[in-house]
């Protein structure tokens, strides 16, 4: 991979070629809020909070971007905090904030962004879920299983498994509670159940520690998939 | 057998059919004119002709263009011209038919006029129709003069020489030729299609994907369909032309036709074409003798109008949500399956023999300086004359209303023309000597989009127009990101606050700032596009949204919160029409004498307006 040379706002740094701009900003010290990214999913450009005006010299013409999916290339120039940018940050916030009055985290970020009430009103029927897309990637890209997806368009667009009954498929590893920046996603235990998605699963207690740690299907689950021993796979992290 | 006796055959039996020995009967049969009554028309016409003892040979062709007349049913008398009528009904036809066809009388003040050449005494000329004089048809070329069942008639019309010329022709000059046409995008992107081309040539993969978007959504759209309908072997040709262009000597291709389902009668007409070609040898492996293999499949598009968009519309053939994804990486590199893939318009490729056949510089010789070509548009709305008709580039605006168009309907004031779908934004009346060109409409916040142009008049409420996009883009939204989710509703809610008398004028800026943002901060073009109604009408009829806000007005009498319907005491003759069409009986009042609308009741329907014939209802 060759290295390019890009400025952003104002600061020379060096990365390279066809890597994302958003970790490329941020490690070079610019705050860039998202909601719809987690790096170790890929990048979908869901929230459009991370958008970033960009230019090249010396066409001039400068657009928007989202940049946790643009690929860096030589003598880029990016503002990430330009009027353009923070115009788009602000609607995102205030609306987000209208539809999820509720959502864990977000009031803080649209006081950040000057925004104490949404002049749009407020929701009471969306929960905290806003629609990243987050949990959906995390089931199929990191754990492999494709137990949710979105279903519906527009507004009435959600989220969750098909045909919001319990999935077959799902096997309760909570990934996607883990993964969902507000909250949205509820993952109850109590003794030796665990409750996610409307679907409950039996745990299994680890082999030194004794407290009940995983759900048994997704042991099984982990096992067919390495051909590891179910026994091998029940001491919980903790122990090992 | 090969192509030349094929071509020798088709024409031989297609001459015939305009040198007829037994009458011909062409009906116009695509969605347009069935849904006029075509149906009827075809279903009564073998036993009127058995009535009759009249052997005659009838003929479904497609849309010939103006909508409006329909059903059109031409008549063609051995050694006579083809005689088109208008608005024909089953008692019009069977009076046609028996004093044409046994006693020789045209009926001369049923025709439209005569279809090719020819003369009779009191018939003018189709082609010198108001509507159809300024046009120049390359895509519709075949549309309406052959049956789009019969492959014969097309390779009659000079169909499939260009594919033979192509195949002869090395794939870069092909190419090249594309660019030196200057033909751009016809679905609404406007990118050149000989650059598309050339980046899906260089692209390295697997297979090429040779895609053609038949998804066409827009309200009061129906350019691709009529193309579909009525001349689907041009856009195979065009297609199969491209994929050759595209693929040859570097990797198979394979190539997807996205319908939409709505459009079961083009389906079905694509079906039989491309069956046809296959037989013929035009489609599947070593076409036409050449070496070159390629396939075409077809895909029902779901319902959703954001598949449409290139991104959406390849998640869908994958089986995935048809969602848009950002394009810094583009198609033409990974696309469908990762894999480059090619995307054009119905309309594009159906402009692709004809470049082949008559030169890239015939093509770029007609339009503007930036937009090449003709295009075609469903002119649609308050215009005298509606339906498709297919202009040089650059016609002005001001040609399209009132000359193809005719005019507005009823001698009303033009107020507006929205071109480019429900994205597209809203033209005022000063600007409408502009011409009709991708450059120009984006310039004037609106765009070319795939042709739809709504004409609209003085009884046209812009608020309300604005809200009847949104309200379209809202359901349409796939729901991938916030601007366009979210703010589409917002904006719809706004709207409707307005439109209600209920608005402010800090929430017309609201929707202005709304707007800017979604403008910029959407994922797709339907996002990016979509605040266009609303920044438009904003921009240019501001006076419009302050009679709604600051008066509680609505100037042209559409908003219901904001209109009342009485009766005017000095003209009303008490003839009692109102309180026979009133739906509530709020209308009411013994006969000759005043009637009156009771206002709590009124649903403010509006029929009382329309039924009283004194004029006696105000609606303010």
């Amino acid at each position: 991979m060759s290295m390019v040379k890009i400025s952003i706002d104002g600061r020379q740094v060096e990365a390279d070629k066809g890597e994302y701009l958003l970790g490329v900003a941020r490690r070079n010290g610019s705050d860039i809020p998202t909601l719809c990214h987690n790096d170790q999913v890929s990048p979908d450009g869901r929230c459009r909070l991370c958008m970033c005006e960009i230019r090249w010299e010396p066409a001039g013409r400068s657009r928007l971007v989202t940049s946790c999916l643009y690929p860096v290339d030589e003598g880029l120039i990016v503002e990430t905090r330009s009027d353009k940018v923070m115009l788009v940050r602000r609607t995102v916030l205030e609306l987000l904030l209208a539809r999820n009055p509720e959502a864990d985290g977000l009031s803080e970020l649209a006081k950040e962004h000057g925004i104490e009430k949404s002049r749009y009103g407020a929701d009471t029927d969306f929960g905290k879920c806003i629609l990243c897309g987050l949990c959906v990637r995390a089931c199929r890209e990191v754990v492999g299983v494709e137990a949710l997806g979105f279903w519906m368009r527009g507004v009435y667009k959600k989220v969750g498994p098909a045909f919001a009954e319990p999935s077959a498929v799902c096997i309760g590893c909570g990934a996607c509670a883990f993964v969902c920046p507000t909250g949205h996603i509820v993952m109850s235990e109590s003794g030796d159940e665990r409750k996610i998605w409307g679907k409950s699963f039996k745990m299994e207690k680890c082999g030194k520690c004794g407290r009940f740690w995983a759900p048994k299907f997704e042991l099984e689950w982990m096992s067919r998939k390495t051909g590891v021993g179910y026994e091998k796979l029940t001491v919980c992290p903790d122990c090992r | 057998m090969d192509f030349k006796n094929i071509q020798a055959e088709s024409k031989a039996q297609y001459e015939k059919r305009l040198n007829p020995d037994k009458p011909v009967i062409y009906v116009g049969a695509a969605t347009c004119g069935m849904a006029a009554g075509a149906g009827e028309l075809l279903k009564m016409l073998p036993d009127t002709l058995k009535t009759l003892n009249v052997d005659a040979e009838v003929i479904k062709v497609g849309c010939i263009g103006p909508c409006c007349f329909e059903p059109l049913v031409d008549i063609q008398k051995p050694g006579k011209p083809r005689i088109s009528y208008q608005s024909v009904n089953p008692r019009k036809l069977k009076t046609i038919l028996e004093d044409y066809l046994l006693k020789d009388n045209p009926h001369p003040e049923l025709a439209l006029g005569i279809v090719g050449d020819g003369k009779l005494d009191g018939i003018p000329l189709f082609f010198d129709h108001q509507m159809l004089k300024k046009q120049m048809r390359v895509a519709l070329r075949n549309c309406g003069f052959i049956d789009p069942n019969r492959i014969e008639d097309y390779i009659a019309r000079g169909g499939y020489t260009a594919l033979e010329k192509a195949l002869k022709m090395k794939p870069e000059d092909i190419i090249e030729s594309m660019k030196r046409s200057g033909l751009r995008g016809r679905g609404g992107g406007g990118f050149a299609t000989g650059k598309k081309w050339d980046s899906v040539r260089k692209a390295e993969g697997k297979i090429k994907y040779i895609l053609c978007n038949g998804d066409e959504g827009d309200p009061g759209a129906f350019m691709d369909r009529s193309t579909m309908e009525g001349d689907p072997h041009s856009i195979l040709e065009g297609m199969i032309i491209a994929a050759y262009a595209i693929s040859k000597g570097k990797s198979p291709a394979q190539g997807f036709f996205y319908v939409r389902n709505e459009y079961p009668l083009a389906v079905a007409n694509l079906l039989i074409a491309m069956d046809q070609a296959r037989k013929t040898g035009f489609l599947g492996k070593n076409i036409m003798g050449s070496g070159f293999d390629f396939d075409v499949q077809i895909n029902r598009g779901g319902g959703a109008f954001v598949c449409g968009e290139s991104s959406a519309l390849m998640r869908s053939l994958e089986g995935r949500p048809g969602e848009p994804r950002a394009k810094y990486i583009h198609a033409s590199d990974k696309g469908l399956w990762d894999q480059p893939t090619n995307l054009n318009n119905v309309e594009t490729y159906a402009c692709v023999p004809e470049i082949i056949n008559r030169g890239p510089d015939w093509f770029a010789g007609i339009g503007t300086k930036g937009s090449k070509g003709t295009k075609v548009f469903s002119l649609v709305g308050k215009v005298k004359n509606s339906g498709l008709v297919e202009v040089p580039m650059g016609v002005t605006l001001r040609d399209m209303v009132f000359t193809v168009g005719g005019g507005i309907k009823n001698d009303k004031k033009f107020k507006a023309i929205q071109t480019g779908g429900p994205s597209g934004g809203v033209i005022p009346e000063k600007l409408i000597d502009m011409p009709v060109d991708f450059d120009e409409l984006v310039k004037a916040g609106s765009m070319m989009g795939s042709g739809a142009m709504i004409v609209m008049d003085e009884t046209d409420c812009m608020v309300d127009i604005a809200l009847y996009y949104v309200k379209f883009l809202e359901e349409e939204s796939c729901g991938k990101c916030v601007p366009c989710r979210e703010g589409l509703r917002r904006m719809k809610d706004i709207l409707t606050k307005i439109s209600e008398g209920k608005g402010s004028m800090d929430d017309v800026t609201t929707l202005e700032e709304l707007g800017r943002a979604m403008a910029i901060g959407s994922l797709c073009g339907l996002g990016q596009s979509a605040p266009a109604p609303v920044l438009s009408t904003i921009t240019y009829f501001r006076e419009e949204y302050e009679a709604h806000v600051k008066e509680k007005r609505c100037p042209a009498g559409v908003c219901t919160s904001l209109i009342t319907f009485t009766i005017d005491p000095k003209t009303c003759n008490g003839c009692h029409l109102c309180e026979i069409h009133c739906p509530t009986g709020s209308a009411k009042g013994e006969k000759k004498k005043l009637h009156t609308i009771k206002q709590d009741i009124c649903i403010k329907c509006g029929i009382c307006f329309d039924v009283c014939n004194q004029d006696a209802v105000i609606k303010k």
